[in-house]
């Protein structure tokens, strides 16, 4: 049996990525004049790795972090832990050069600045980040023995 | 102890159900839909159109027509069609264009994660393509997804001079900017009524974003619309800061240019490169050794040493320094010769002519660098001998540097040796 040939679609969105294709090439060629294969990998590479890497990644740990709430059984308050830990790994994230303190030599040399600080400013923005949300919990969630209800 | 409750009990158990992520039950967030992708999408059609606009404006900034050492990217064809004369006013218009490009382009990061992780099951739909046009749709995605991320990590690297990509970073974020645009574009056009019906929460059929089996939900949708901006807000007081001097610039707790300012006294203001990485030695701005070689458009030539420079009329000018890396300073005095003065001594009285600057250093992108006639006229462009009432320091170009109002900062030559006047 023929196998059935897949529909062209619509006739305006071929002509809009035929020319949205055409700009793509015209840049492409220039981005990739200088070091093409190191270009075209970091540029694939960038939305691979964030697709089948980044994501899975973070999503796993939230699961992990999901099932350790349920199984204490504070589940609906994931997001306290949730908020101060995805925000401290965000800064992590974006400032990991200066953090981790892998351009340090180039940034002294070249600013004339102390690279010495990023990391303790990370973990002290970290220790605020945690403790804020432990007192925002303590205030909301934790109350004192005595208004407790009896049979709690 | 453990307690669990029915509907805990119930998500654990919907927990095994799906392995695979082409099986639409494996994704089972109750955040994914409609209405979400299409807030964040909206944010992000906004914010990286300035993003985009922004980006040519520094590109224009340098005058790349100019001179071919104003120029990284002399390849650049049509692409630099919208290319203008960089005005001279207001004299804080890069520092605003580029500290809004920096500071913004960090700020979206988290709306930037957060849309993509709300589109990631559509990766995995099956089937692949339903059609030709959804076939190369998704191919543009690829574009797409490539392409602001590379733009957003090269930028990212570079404001932390981590160099790692593979070439110079001019060609790279400016090509790469054009084969994002080129694929964001036929995006908004081909997503914008889904994105319309999105916001309106008008669609009710099956997209592939709503989770067929949610789990039971930890947060709101708009507590997580809260948690992304609180991302932003974050990100965006940890780095604005560096865009003023002072107790501002404190605030500025991860960014390169944050925190103290360097050294102390009249200088004490962000350096760009400073004398050691340049490779300049004191030896070679001695008073013996110095000399500023000044040529004119008739080919008169006059050497200057820096007593001569004092002797000429003196100037001052509030200008600040705004680096394509983000960061700027408040107004600084500058003390000096005014260029234009400079160019009537070598013999081009009335309208002054375009001037090539070159400085001491041996290497470094912009070891020469182009100014417009327009600039050179400017009575605030100063070939600047002192700052803040002190003599310039090392650091920031003694024995002389240039002062453009509006111009980057890299087109602000330091330990200026030889001024070309021309018109180029």
């Amino acid at each position: 049996m023929r196998r059935r040939r897949p529909p062209l679609g619509s006739p305006l969105h071929l002509l809009l990525l035929a020319c949205s294709f055409a700009l793509t090439a015209y840049a492409g060629v220039r981005l990739l004049e200088e070091d093409p294969f190191a270009v075209a990998l970091w540029f694939v590479g960038a939305a691979v790795l964030h697709d089948l890497v980044l994501v899975p990644l973070y999503g796993a740990a939230d699961r992990a972090l999901l099932r350790g709430m349920e199984r204490s059984g504070h589940r609906d308050r994931t997001m306290y832990v949730r908020v101060p830990a995805a925000l401290s790994l965000l800064l992590l994230l974006v400032w990991f050069p200066l953090i981790t303190g892998r351009v340090a030599d180039r940034y002294a040399r070249a600013t004339g600045l102390s690279p010495d600080g990023f990391l303790a400013r990370w973990l002290l923005i970290t220790a605020v980040l945690c403790g804020g949300s432990a007192a925002v919990y303590a205030l909301r969630h934790h109350r004192p023995r005595a208004e407790e209800p009896p049979g709690a | 102890m453990v307690r669990l409750t029915p509907r805990a009990a119930g998500a654990a158990y919907g927990r095994h159900m799906a392995r695979s992520p082409f099986a639409p039950s494996y994704w089972r967030s109750p955040l994914r839909g409609p209405w979400l992708t299409s807030v964040l999408g909206v944010v992000l059609l906004g914010g990286i159109t300035v993003l985009f606009v922004t980006g040519l404006l520094s590109y224009a900034a340098y005058n790349p027509g100019l001179s071919p050492v104003n120029d990284k990217t002399p390849g650049k064809g049509l692409l630099g069609f919208y290319l203008f004369p960089w005005p001279t006013g207001p004299r804080w218009l890069y520092r605003l264009t580029q500290g809004v490009h920096v500071t913004l382009g960090i700020t979206l990061i988290p709306v930037l994660l957060a849309k993509l992780w709300s589109v990631v099951p559509l990766l995995f739909r099956l089937p692949p393509a339903r059609s030709v046009a959804h076939a190369l749709e998704r191919l543009s995605l690829l574009f797409l997804v490539g392409g602001v991320l590379f733009e957003f990590v090269t930028g990212v690297l570079n404001i932390q001079l981590d160099y790692v990509f593979p070439g110079s970073f001019y060609p790279l974020h400016f090509y790469g900017a054009w084969v994002f645009f080129s694929a964001f574009v036929v995006h908004v056009l081909l997503r914008a009524p889904a994105a319309w019906r999105g916001l309106r929460e008008l669609r009710e059929e099956p997209d592939g974003l709503v989770a067929p089996e949610p789990a039971e939900p930890t947060v709101s949708r708009r507590g997580a619309l809260a948690f992304v901006g609180g991302g932003s807000a974050l990100l965006f007081a940890t780095t604005v800061g560096q865009n003023f001097d002072g107790v501002p610039r404190r605030t500025a707790l991860l960014a390169p240019h944050g925190g103290a300012e360097p050294g102390s006294g009249p200088g004490a203001f962000q350096i760009n490169k400073t004398a050691r990485y340049a490779g300049i030695s004191a030896a070679e701005t001695s008073d013996e050794a110095w000399r500023l070689v000044v040529t004119g458009r008739a080919g008169r030539t006059v050497r200057l040493s820096r007593a001569d420079l004092l002797a000429l009329p003196q100037h001052e000018a509030a200008l600040p320094i705004a680096c394509v890396e983000g960061w700027s300073t408040s107004d600084q005095r500058w003390r000096g010769v005014r260029l234009r003065d400079l160019a009537s001594l070598a013999g081009d009285e009335g309208a002054p002519p375009d001037v090539l600057v070159e400085s001491l250093q041996r290497h470094g992108a912009f070891r020469r660098a182009a100014l417009r006639a327009d600039q050179v006229a400017d009575p605030r462009s100063l070939l600047a001998l002192a700052v803040n009432g002190a003599e310039l320091t090392l650091d920031h170009g003694y024995p002389a540097r240039v002062v453009v109002p509006a111009a980057p900062g890299v087109l602000n030559t330091k330990w200026v040796a030889r001024l070309t006047f021309e018109d180029l």
